[in-house]
C-alpha cells in the first residue's frame, strides 16, 4: 500500500525516532568514537539510568526529564570511576587492551543487569508525566508528544556537546587526546585525566538519555541487549567521534526504519539499518562525517 | 549424678534422637524443573514457581506424598531454549529427580520434548503452546487452558465477527509463539469468512510502534488481532493511544502477552480500557472453585516477600493446579511409576483450584477455557483495583462469561 500521506507520516515519525536514537547513542560517540574505549556496557548504563529516573518518578514524583538531569552528576562520577578502573586494569598494561576491555565491559554490563534484577525484579517499569500518552494533532497527522520531547532533548544535547567540544578548552583537549595522545603528553597535559573526564561526560549524558529511554517505552533489566547493535551502528555510521554525524546518522536510520515499517513490513526494518551501515561504510569507510 | 553424667546422658539422648529420626525419614520425592528466573520470561516464571512452591508447602504440611516429603529441584534457564536440554539432562542424570515439570512457556519447553519422549518420561507442561503437535508424546500433559490450537484466535475473531466485523488486521511478533498463534488466526479467518487486510510481523527488537500503527490504521480494519510479547504489548498500546486505530475498529487485542502481569497493568492503567485480550484466570464470579480463594490469600502474602507479580492471576494458580494433579495421581496409583501416573492423568477428570481438567489425546485440555476479557473502568496507578470483579469482564467463552462485549473499540475506551 502506498500513499503520500503515509509517506509523509513515516518521514515525520522517522525523524523523531532518529532523534531518540541520537540521544541514546551520543554518549557512545564520545566514549567509543573519541576515546577508543570498547564500551559495550554503554546500553547497560543507559538502562541503569532509566531505572534511576524511574525511582525518582515513582518515589518522589519528580518529572522524568528533571530526574535525568538530577542523576547526571552521579553518572558523571560513575563514569570517572569506571574509566579509572578500566585504565588501571587494562589500558595501561598493553596493546591488546581493546580486546580485553570488551570482556571487562561485558562483565560490567552483566553486573548491572543482575543488580537491577535484584533491586527492582524482572518486571517492566515505566514513568508518568503529563506529556506521555498524548499526541499533537496536525491535520490528520498525530505526533506522540513523548517523541517530540526526545526530539527536542536530542537536538539540545547535540548542540551542547558539539559546542562544548569545539569551543571550550577542555573540549578541545578531549578532541586532541583523540587525535594525538602522545603529542598532548609532550605538551605537559595528562591524557589519562582528560580521557577520564571525557568518559565522565559521556556517562553523564546517559543520565538524560536514560530519561528519554523510559519516557519513550517501558524498560526492563535486559533491554540493553536491544540497543547494543543500534547504538554502535549509529556511531560507526556517523564517523567515529562526530557528534553532528551521530545526529545525522541516527535520523537517516530512524527515517529509513520508519518508511520500511510503514510501507514494506516490519520484519525488514533492522535489516535495512545494517544494510545502510554497510552501504555508507563501502562508500565512506570513515563514516558520514568522520575524518 | 555428677555434671559429667548429665552431659553424657544428654549427648546420648541427642544422638538417639538424630539416628531414630534419620532412619524413620524416607528420602524426599524430588520434582525437577527449570524455570525462567532471569530474561524476558522471568516475570511469569517466578510467579509460576511461587504457585508450585505453595502447593509443595501445602502437601508437605499434610504429610507429603506416599509418606515422603516433596522437594523441588529448580534451575534458572534464563528464558533461553539453549539452556533447557542440558538442565533437564542434569536433573535426570545428576540430581536423579523422580518427576519432571516443564519450564514456563513454549520456547524453553520445545527443546526438551525429544528428550522426554526418548526416555519415556511423564512431563507436566507449563503454559506451552502446541509443543507436542509434531512430537506426539503420549505422556505429555500441558497445564494450560488453551485446548485446541485455534482456541485463542477463534474466541477473539468470533467475537469480532458477531460485533459486525468483516475485515481483519493481524499484527504479530516475529518469534515462534506469536507466529504459531497468528498462523491459527489466519486459518480461523478463512474458516469463518473474514478478509485479512493487514498482516505484518515485527522483529522482537522493535522499540517504537507509531509507524506500524499508522500503517495499520490506513488499512481500515474492523478487527485488530495482536500477538505480542510483554515489552511490545505495552509499546503497542501506547502507540495506539497516541496514533489511534480508527473509528471502524470493533475489537482490539487478542493475544497480547504481558497484559496479564500486574506491573504492566499498573503501568498502562487507563490505556488498557476497551482492549479485549486472552487470559487464564480472573477474579470474576465464574472463576472460583474449591481452594481458589485460599490459594490467593497465601499467594498475596508470599508474593510481596518474593518480589513477584503481586496479583499472580495468570500463572500462579496453574502452578498450584499442576501440583494438585500430580498429588491426585500419586495418591490414586500409590506409586511414582511414570506410565501409571500418565495413564491416571489421561483417563480422569481432575479437580483443581482452576476448575476441572480433562486431557485430550494430544495432551492438551479437552475443552478450552481460554478467556477473552475486556478491560473496563481501569484507573491509572492502582494495582488493587484489579483484585475486584468488573475490571476485566469475561466476554468469552459463554459458560464462563460475566458480561457482553462493549464495542466499537474507541468508544469502549471511555467507559
Amino acid at each position: 500500500m502506498f500513499s503520500l500521506d503515509l509517506l509523509r507520516d513515516a518521514v515525520v515519525l522517522g525523524v523523531l525516532l532518529g532523534c531518540f536514537y541520537a540521544a541514546v547513542s551520543i554518549g557512545l560517540s564520545i566514549s567509543f568514537g573519541l576515546l577508543d574505549v570498547p564500551h559495550v556496557a554503554h546500553p547497560a548504563f543507559l538502562v541503569l539510568a532509566s531505572y534511576g529516573v524511574y525511582l525518582c518518578n515513582d518515589q518522589y514524583d519528580i518529572d522524568p526529564l528533571l530526574a535525568g538531569l538530577l542523576i547526571a552528576p552521579l553518572f558523571f562520577l560513575l563514569g570517572l570511576v569506571t574509566y579509572r578502573l578500566y585504565y588501571e586494569t587494562f589500558e595501561r598494561r598493553g596493546s591488546d587492551a581493546a580486546v580485553r576491555g570488551i570482556a571487562f565491559f561485558f562483565g560490567i554490563a552483566f553486573i548491572i543487569e543482575v543488580l537491577i534484577i535484584l533491586q527492582f525484579g524482572v518486571d517492566q517499569r515505566s514513568v508518568t508525566a503529563s506529556y506521555i500518552g498524548k499526541a499533537w494533532r496536525v491535520g490528520d497527522l498525530r505526533i506522540p508528544i513523548r517523541q517530540l520531547v526526545a526530539f527536542a532533548v536530542a537536538l539540545a544535547l547535540t548542540v551542547f556537546l558539539a559546542t562544548y567540544l569545539s569551543k571550550t578548552f577542555m573540549g578541545r583537549a578531549i578532541r586532541a587526546v583523540a587525535q594525538d595522545e602522545e603529542g598532548l603528553r609532550l605538551m605537559g597535559a595528562n591524557p589519562v585525566r582528560i580521557k577520564q573526564f571525557a568518559f565522565g561526560i559521556a556517562t553523564a549524558v546517559l543520565g538524560i538519555a536514560g530519561a528519554l529511554l523510559i519516557i519513550v517505552a517501558p524498560v526492563e533489566p535486559t533491554l540493553d541487549r536491544v540497543y547494543i547493535g543500534r547504538t554502535f551502528c549509529v556511531v560507526v555510521m556517523a564517523g567515529l567521534g562526530s557528534i553532528t554525524g551521530t545526529l545525522i546518522a541516527a535520523i537517516i536510520l530512524g527515517v529509513s526504519e520508519s518508511i520500511v515499517l510503514t510501507m514494506f513490513g516490519a520484519s525488514w526494518a533492522p535489516a535495512i539499518s545494517f544494510a545502510l551501515l554497510l552501504g555508507v561504510l563501502a562508500v565512506r569507510p570513515q563514516g558520514l562525517l568522520g575524518r | 549424678m555428677n555434671r559429667r553424667d548429665v552431659f553424657g546422658w544428654a549427648t546420648a539422648a541427642v544422638m538417639f534422637g538424630l539416628m531414630s529420626g534419620a532412619s524413620a525419614e524416607e528420602p524426599p520425592i524430588k520434582i525437577g524443573m527449570s524455570m525462567p528466573q532471569t530474561g524476558g520470561l522471568a516475570g511469569g516464571g517466578k510467579a509460576s514457581l511461587l504457585g508450585i512452591e505453595i502447593w509443595r508447602d501445602d502437601v508437605n504440611a499434610k504429610g507429603g506424598l506416599l509418606g515422603r516429603k516433596v522437594e523441588l529441584v529448580v534451575y534458572d534457564d534464563k528464558s533461553s531454549a539453549s539452556e533447557t536440554p542440558a538442565l533437564y539432562a542434569k536433573l535426570l542424570d545428576v540430581d536423579k529427580v523422580d518427576l519432571l515439570f516443564a519450564p514456563y512457556a513454549t520456547v524453553p519447553t520445545a527443546p526438551i520434548m525429544p528428550l522426554v519422549k526418548q526416555r519415556g518420561l511423564l512431563l507436566m507442561g507449563n503454559f506451552s503452546f502446541q509443543v507436542n503437535s509434531k512430537i506426539h508424546h503420549d505422556m505429555w500433559f500441558n497445564n494450560a487452558p488453551w485446548g485446541p490450537a485455534d482456541s485463542w484466535a477463534n474466541g477473539f475473531l468470533t467475537l469480532g465477527q458477531k460485533a459486525g466485523g468483516k475485515t481483519v488486521a493481524l499484527l504479530s511478533s516475529d518469534q515462534e509463539f506469536a507466529q504459531n498463534i497468528v498462523t491459527t488466526a489466519r486459518d480461523v479467518t478463512k474458516k469463518i469468512g473474514l478478509q485479512v487486510v493487514f498482516d505484518q510481523a515485527y522483529l522482537p527488537s522493535t522499540v517504537e510502534f507509531s509507524s506500524i500503527i499508522r500503517a495499520l490504521n490506513a488499512a481500515k480494519p474492523d478487527i485488530v488481532f495482536v500477538a505480542s510479547y510483554p515489552p511490545d504489548s505495552a509499546a503497542i498500546l501506547k502507540a495506539v493511544n497516541e496514533i489511534g486505530v480508527g473509528d471502524n475498529v470493533k475489537i482490539f487485542g487478542g493475544a497480547m502477552v504481558g497484559l496479564q502481569f500486574a506491573a504492566v497493568m499498573e503501568n498502562l492503567g487507563s490505556l488498557l480500557n476497551g482492549v479485549v485480550n486472552y487470559n487464564t484466570w480472573l477474579p470474576e464470579p465464574s472463576m472460583y472453585f474449591d481452594g481458589t480463594k485460599e490459594f490467593f490469600e497465601k499467594y498475596t502474602k508470599r508474593a510481596i516477600q518474593a518480589k513477584v507479580d503481586p496479583l499472580g492471576f495468570y500463572l500462579a494458580p496453574y502452578g498450584y493446579a499442576m501440583g494438585q494433579m500430580i498429588e491426585e495421581a500419586i495418591n490414586a496409583t500409590k506409586s511414582l511409576d511414570q506410565k501409571a501416573l500418565a495413564k491416571f492423568i489421561r483417563e480422569n477428570v481432575h479437580k483443581t483450584i482452576v476448575g476441572p481438567i480433562a486431557y485430550a489425546e494430544d495432551g492438551e485440555w479437552k475443552e478450552s477455557a481460554t478467556l477473552e476479557a475486556q478491560f473496563r473502568n481501569v484507573k491509572d496507578k492502582n494495582i488493587d483495583q484489579f483484585r475486584s470483579a468488573g475490571k476485566q469482564v469475561i466476554v468469552f467463552p459463554d459458560r464462563l462469561k460475566t458480561g457482553d462485549l462493549v464495542t466499537p473499540f474507541e468508544a469502549s475506551r471511555g467507559n
